[in-house]
């Protein structure tokens, strides 16, 4: 276990492990949006008081958690590249805040489109609602305040330790709608034996969500990952070779013609 | 670990600590402020301040709603927490989750007669997501219960 951790540190290993672990995701994560889209806006039921409206669930709930998911993976990377100084930990950290700045912005969109024809407005400061914003701007501001530095190094550690401060506002967005009277509701029950309120019926199609929009959020990091991973060792030998390889496969129909 | 390791987790940790014990002391500062409304127990305990504009929530109260011989779309409703209860008047579009038994944040103030003069209605909508088969069932068999019990 600890092994497979240190290789994964190495900028070379997590690129030939991705290669051969892309096109596994890309699959899984095809079926499990095919499923979640499907079930979700066709057979689950209507909502009694929202009718179809509800269904706006399927992308706001996922979206929502994947958000600050994807903020505390940041902060995992963040503190792993502070005191260990593990290259591959802060290039996860750099590639994860645009993606996790998407999806927050996504929960922030979706839920403003679904506050109108329910609550009646497109947004109201609740504490709920203000503090997911909050998390888009340490977003914005993590990914910004690296680029302002011309060193890497210096960079990385100063969106490091933005990084961390940020991660207060997690419990605080997680248990706003508890601490504080909010117009967004608060968390609610599941339970598969359930008959009444939030049934199984209702909640499964939005898991299936929940894992493809994982699954996109993998995709994009690894995607990313992999492009940063180039630029940053362009002057090893082994992106030398590969570049190379790239180059002379790409010529290779041409020598044929 | 390493001294220089240890010493660098330890200000990770100090990070995490501190930006921690600031945020939560401005938070228990605001408290109050951080309610998007106030319930009517909060009202009544006298913690919003008349004749200025404020937000009240709570439960629209079960036979409440008065409508019909009111003016075009002046509407009539009491709010209720299961504790107090303030009374509500509003002129306007209502959201379609507005009804009685539901949750309902108004934006406006509270007049000299203690009523509160609503200038908008949002509607709140709880945790709990029902499919419309289920819930005519359920109150299919809440009705039969109460007939039964009214014929014994």
């Amino acid at each position: 276990m600890w092994q497979w951790f240190y290789k994964l540190g190495s900028p070379k290993y997590f690129y030939d492990m991705t290669s051969g672990l892309l096109p596994w995701l890309y699959t899984i994560t095809f079926f499990l949006l095919i499923v979640g889209v499907v079930w979700g806006l066709m057979f689950a039921p209507p909502d009694y008081q929202m009718g179809d409206n509800y269904r706006i669930i399927y992308i706001h709930v996922p979206a929502a958690s994947l958000a600050l998911g994807a903020y505390a993976m940041m902060a995992a990377m963040a503190a792993m590249h502070l005191i260990w100084k593990i290259k591959m930990a802060d290039i996860v950290a750099k590639v994860i805040a645009p993606v996790g700045g998407m999806f927050c912005a996504v929960a922030l969109f979706t839920g403003s489109f679904w506050g109108k024809p329910t609550w009646g407005t497109y947004w109201i400061w609740d504490a709920r609602i203000t503090s997911t914003l909050i998390l888009l701007f340490i977003y914005m501001g993590v990914a910004a305040l690296r680029n302002a530095y011309d060193s890497t190094s210096a960079g990385a550690k100063a969106a490091a330790v933005l990084t961390l401060v940020g991660v207060v506002n997690l419990p605080i967005i997680r248990y706003s709608v508890d601490w504080w009277n909010t117009l967004h509701q608060s968390a609610s029950n599941l339970s598969l034996r359930a008959v009444g309120a939030n049934p199984p019926e209702i909640w499964i199609p939005a898991f299936f969500m929940g894992f493809a929009l994982l699954g996109l959020f993998l995709i994009a990091i690894i995607l990313r990952a992999r492009n940063e991973i180039l630029v940053r060792e362009k002057r090893t030998l082994w992106v030398q070779d590969l570049l190379q390889n790239e180059i002379e496969q790409s010529r290779e129909p041409s020598h044929h013609a | 670990m390493q001294n220089s390791r240890k010493q660098k987790l330890m200000i990770v940790l100090f990070i995490l600590f501190g930006s921690a014990v600031t945020v939560g002391l401005v938070l228990y500062a605001f408290n109050q402020g951080l309610n998007v409304f106030f319930t009517p127990t909060e009202i009544v305990d006298g913690k919003a301040s008349t004749g200025q504009n404020i937000r009240i929530g709570g439960m629209v109260k079960q036979g409440s709603l008065v409508k019909d011989g009111l003016k075009g779309a002046h509407i009539e409703f009491v709010t209720t927490d299961f504790n107090e209860e303030i009374p509500v008047a509003f002129t306007g579009v209502l959201p379609d989750l507005f009804r009685e038994g539901q949750g309902v944040v108004a934006d406006g103030y509270i007049d000299a007669d203690g009523v509160f003069q609503a200038t908008s209605i949002l509607a709140k909508h709880d945790e709990n997501y029902m499919s419309s088969e289920v819930k005519a069932a359920l109150e299919a068999g809440a009705k039969k219960q109460t007939k039964a019990a009214v014929n014994l």
